[in-house]
């Protein structure tokens, strides 16, 4: 019993992970319809620039602002410069697009910063708190809390806000949103701007736990991806769950069955759905009539 | 109120507005009429913004709109419905309305919508369905609508007529012409060029991107050209 509470809070933790890059393609998808994949890049970029502006002298609260800051100055570059001039392409090149400009940032990174491994102090201690009979790192309370607060907040903003209804209606009918007077293009530099910031704070939230590197983003993007689908990608609700079930799923098959099929579960899973129930749990089927 | 000079639009190589000039005065309802591919639904999208202008100038009360973006001209009074019914296929029918005032955020934003239920009430009866599994008909009253909730001084209405039944078809001319009362001023682009010039004042007929006709819309009913060409008659 003790050892499926130890599993269940390690795979709450992993899922928030998963849930707030969840989060982060459900933004971008939102808006435009594209899944962007170099989300993951968003998660590397917030740990790997607060490790660097902590080691340059910056207080830990005010490198991760910072980290998180510029990420979003990138996500926003990265529309204007990739996304935007190829508005009249189909999806699938402007996700090859987001494949590329994923590959080149950790090109980049890796120049800049190079290969090696690094690690974010935590940010309370690293003195486990029992629970349940198990214990939990105080870490991983804030990376839970953080998914969260980030899902409230999504959730608040495309249910409650015009805003949140225009950035809905530009991925529903871009024509047509600029005809009601939205700015779809601001819509789209908020998107990728939002987006990249909950990448980079989950990346700031997680890295003092699995240490971060330029070559991070990659499987957090896929994991994210498998989450987000399972969920139903577009749908913060979905995300949340979909993030919490995926890290749930492959913590107990680590424990129980064995670690090296953990990475394993997300393509299973992706791959199961796509034929059950393409639409994931949450999302809706899309209905056209012409 | 709105004067159009010389309008030159283009895809790609093709030019296929060859210098246009069309003019709507405060309160009329003028029809642009004309075979398909004419160019009609080109000059909407150019006076609308979501058409590049390659030469000539586009004034709106005063002011020339020419390069101003397009989801900045609603706020100027310009809505357009266009062609092909662009509604919002994955929200419910209100929050298509809603999206419609999108710049507006005052109590009469509930009126105007209540506005729209008795100008189309089968709208009311599906307010909260999901507007892709409307019919066709439904979708264009959705349009237009939608269209009105910007309160517009200027609509552009694109085809309303196109692929309705016979009595909706009737409806939605019976619409455009009660607008007047609304001091809406209409720019009509139909295919159907009957019911387009018995509601409209003055009437263009288009040819291959240019204007071949212009005149009072009895006058150009009556003209025997049109009366071969457009009306079958």
């Amino acid at each position: 019993m003790a050892d499926f509470m130890q599993f269940a809070l390690s795979g709450v933790t992993v899922g928030a992970v998963y849930a707030l890059i969840a989060l982060g393609f459900t933004i971008i998808y939102n808006a435009s319809d594209v899944v962007n994949f170099a989300q993951g890049e968003f998660v590397m970029l917030g740990g790997m620039g607060t490790v660097f502006a902590h080691q340059a002298g910056l207080p830990l609260p005010l490198a991760a602002l910072l980290a998180i800051a510029l990420t979003a100055m990138i996500g926003i570059i990265f529309n204007r410069l990739a996304i935007e001039t190829a508005r009249n392409a189909p999806v699938v090149s402007l996700i090859i697009i987001t494949i590329g400009a994923s590959i080149f940032i950790q090109g980049v990174v890796q120049i800049v910063f190079g290969k090696q491994i690094y690690r974010l102090p935590s940010f309370s201690g690293d003195t486990p708190i029992p629970l349940f009979g198990a214990n939990i790192l105080p870490q991983s309370l804030w990376v839970i809390a953080g998914a969260i607060i980030v899902f409230i907040a999504l959730w608040l903003f495309f249910t409650r806000t015009m805003t949140g209804r225009a950035v809905l209606a530009t991925s529903n009918n871009r024509l047509a949103a600029q005809l009601v007077g939205i700015n779809t293009n601001f819509m789209m530099t908020l998107s990728f701007g939002v987006s990249a910031a909950i990448g980079a704070l989950a990346g700031v939230l997680v890295s003092p736990i699995t240490l971060t590197s330029y070559q991070v983003g990659v499987p957090l993007a896929l994991k994210g991806f498998a989450a987000a689908m399972l969920g139903g990608m577009g749908n913060p609700k979905g995300a949340l769950v979909g993030g919490i079930l995926l890290g749930l799923l492959e913590s107990f098959t680590a424990g129980y069955l064995s670690s090296h099929y953990k990475d394993a579960v997300a393509f299973i899973v992706i791959l199961v759905l796509l034929s059950v129930k393409p639409q994931g749990l949450f999302g809706t089927k899309t209905v056209n009539r012409v | 109120m709105l004067s159009i000079e010389g309008l030159r639009s283009r895809y790609g190589r093709i030019e296929v507005l060859h210098g246009l000039d069309v003019t709507v005065n405060s309160g009329e309802i003028v029809t642009v009429v004309g075979a398909n591919g004419a160019g009609k639904t080109t000059l909407l999208k150019c006076i609308a913004g979501v058409q590049p202008v390659s030469a000539g100038q586009i004034t709106f009360r005063g002011e020339e709109i020419t390069l101003v973006p397009a989801f900045k001209r609603l706020s100027r009074g310009l809505a357009l419905s266009p062609e092909g019914r662009q509604i919002f296929t994955n929200l419910t029918v209100e929050e298509n309305l809603r999206l419609g005032a999108f710049l507006f955020a005052d109590e009469r934003v509930e009126r105007d919508m209540e506005d729209a239920f008795v100008m189309f009430p089968v709208l009311k009866q599906k307010r909260n369905l999901v507007a892709g599994g409307l019919s066709g008909g439904q979708q264009q009253m959705l349009a237009i609508a939608r269209a009105l909730m910007g309160r517009p001084t200027c609509l552009l209405l694109d085809e309303p007529s196109m692929g309705l039944a016979p009595i909706l078809v009737a409806q939605i001319f019976d619409v455009v012409k009660s607008l007047k009362s609304l001091h809406v001023t209409v720019l009509l682009v139909e295919q159907n060029a009957f019911g387009a010039l018995e509601v409209a004042d003055r009437g263009y007929v288009m040819e291959t991107g240019r204007i071949a006709m212009e005149g009072e819309a009895k006058a150009l009913i009556e003209d025997p050209r049109i009366r071969e060409t457009y009306l079958g008659i």
